[in-house]
């Protein structure tokens, strides 16, 4: 059986016309699919069974035991964390929310350590956004900034930015202008034609340099402005000026440096800036499929995207008190559950030794090193191939994954309604 | 003489960690994500011998990984892939917005006949089942 415009369940870019051929409920060809998507729908080795830490092994266990022992450990804590959540479904991120509620635990999204700096960015300045698909038919600049979507999300040029064909860029990549502005040579860099290479931690005062060539005060200018020359930033000032349509997309060059959050506030305010000369879009290039879902779900649940602590009885929000590498980083902390995340591999070492301490659940279809730190072990379909479900582009268009295969394991959601109900029961029996 | 190179450490997505990220024991995230790049300069400046890794050091940690060149890196810039020998690397301060630095790191390196610690090694101080076998 063939499947047509199957949902990729690996980045923000959803790309939505993967073919997948599956004989026997198992996947046997993905096509069209980057190497990235395509590894993901294939499929990996699989934790087998649920599993409770016992004389430090961890002991296989059936889901009730295991729905159980989580619950109990969430209710012991005084100060739960929920993190993760961006591999998986609004659905079981609606969950996780109310289940963060009832236990008044912190929730916490892979986007704090990710463009959780853009999320604070978009909140002081407000974002001049768009759909990807006018990014493809209308855009005739477009700007990569700390950025390499050759690398992270491979067919981005192709179906939505510079090489793609839209209406009115019927011609793909010779119909625009490509800037990367970056510290070191991408693959993407390789298709611009402009590149302009930039020490690291200096994007905030190249950004300036350029609003102030914009508004037309470069004369006030160095002729090197941190390494860059300005003439460099002449040429790019102008070609964003004469766009019809430019549009900027901007990586973890910008939210992982110097700077972080006042970065992307000073490139929103460049875009701000470019809007008085011509139309010009700006977008931060999302990593894993549906962690701009997660932001929604958490907003609408919540008023607030993401880091939001429920321990006064309400949602809170101050990343930077509240976000997962703080109250680890501070030991704050005192039981953890990890749903569709891997903070063990991608937290800071210091921070992950605050995992080491405390009793750790991990709800996922495949064994990493988080499972080394795990107390108890849940595994999970795939969400996106074992399970349908809805999630939300980088641009902000909510989609509805398929379900390719069925699956023995349970999803994510229902999982989480079991943990749910057992942390129910036992505040009721109390 | 030991030869020590000052430089700054950047993390960062690579197609190969991408599509090995779902397999973290496997050894191909093992190939795609315990390797430092150098610019040919700074690769050379280290007098690498056959065999050799490199030894990185940070102000919140150190770590072995392999070492190869990049023609698109400037000298005084290394890369590793994210992942967890590059965290290694990384601070545990967010800059009171929640976001550790992942990017523009201070690091020292140096060549080393140490050899690259596999995942399991490399969270071997961590792990609840070593960590119970020690006590």
């Amino acid at each position: 059986m063939i499947i047509e415009d199957v949902l990729c369940p690996f980045c923000g870019c959803l790309c939505d016309d993967i073919k997948v051929e599956v004989e026997e409920n198992q996947i046997v060809s993905v096509k069209r699919a980057c190497r990235l998507g395509s590894s993901k729908i294939r499929g990996h080795e699989r934790i087998k069974a649920p599993m409770i830490r016992e004389d430090g092994k961890l002991v296989e266990t059936t889901y009730e035991e295991a729905y159980e022992k989580a619950a109990q450990l969430l209710l012991d804590a005084k100060r739960p964390l929920l993190y993760g959540w961006c591999s998986t479904v609004c659905e079981a991120q609606k969950k996780g929310v109310l289940l963060a509620e009832e236990l008044g635990a912190i929730i916490d999204s892979t986007a704090t350590v990710c463009h959780g700096p853009s999320i604070i960015g978009i909140e002081e300045k407000g974002l001049a956004g768009s759909t990807l698909g006018q990014v493809k038919n209308r855009a005739d600049l477009i700007v990569f900034w700390g950025s390499n979507p050759s690398e992270a999300h491979p067919r981005h040029a192709q179906r939505y930015s510079s090489n793609s064909q839209g209406k009115y860029t019927p011609k793909g990549r010779k119909n625009r202008k490509v800037i990367v502005v970056d510290v070191r040579k991408t693959r993407t860099a390789k298709n611009a034609d402009k590149f302009i290479q930039i020490k690291p931690g200096t994007d905030y005062e190249v950004i300036s340099a350029l609003r102030m060539i914009i508004a037309g005060k470069g004369d006030a200018l160095p002729e090197q402005i941190v390494g860059v020359s300005k003439a460099d930033l002449e040429e790019a000032a102008e070609m964003m000026k004469s766009a019809r349509f430019g549009s900027f997309h901007f990586g973890l060059g910008l939210t992982h440096t110097r700077g972080r959050y006042k970065n992307v506030d000073n490139a929103l305010s460049l875009i701000t800036d470019l809007n008085s000369h011509t139309k010009f879009v700006v977008m931060p290039m999302r990593g894993h499929y549906n962690v701009t879902g997660f932001g929604q779900v958490c907003a609408w649940e919540t008023g607030f995207p993401m880091s939001v602590d429920f321990s006064r009885g309400m949602p809170y929000f101050n990343p930077g008190e509240t976000a997962a590498c703080d109250v680890l980083g501070r030991r704050e902390t005192d039981a953890m559950l990890v749903v569709a995340g891997d903070p063990a591999s991608n937290f800071p070492k210091a921070v992950v030794e605050g995992m080491a301490d405390i009793p750790v659940i991990q709800v996922d279809p495949f064994e990493n090193p988080t499972t080394y730190l795990s107390d108890v072990v849940i595994p999970s379909a795939v969400a996106g191939v074992e399970v349908e479900g809805t999630a939300y582009r980088m641009d902000g268009l909510s989609l509805r994954m398929k379900k390719l295969v069925d699956s023995g394991y349970p999803s994510d959601e229902e999982i989480l309604e079991n943990i749910l109900e057992c942390v129910r029961r036992r505040q009721d029996d109390n | 003489m030991v030869v020590l190179l000052k430089t700054i450490m950047i993390s960062g997505r690579t197609l190969g960690q991408g599509a090995t990220c779902e397999s973290k024991t496997s050894s191909e995230f093992f190939k795609a994500t315990s390797f430092c790049s150098l610019s040919e300069d700074d690769y050379n400046y280290l007098r690498i011998r056959e065999g050799e890794n490199v030894l990185v050091t940070a102000p919140s940690g150190q770590v072995v990984v392999s070492a190869q060149t990049d023609e698109g890196l400037p000298s005084g810039i290394i890369f590793i892939p994210m992942g967890p020998w590059a965290n290694v690397l990384v601070g545990p301060d967010t800059g009171g917005c929640g976001t550790p630095q992942y990017k523009g790191i201070e690091v020292e390196v140096e060549a080393t006949d140490m050899k690259v610690k596999d995942v399991r090694e490399l969270f071997a101080d961590l792990d609840k089942a070593e960590r119970k076998v020690r006590s």
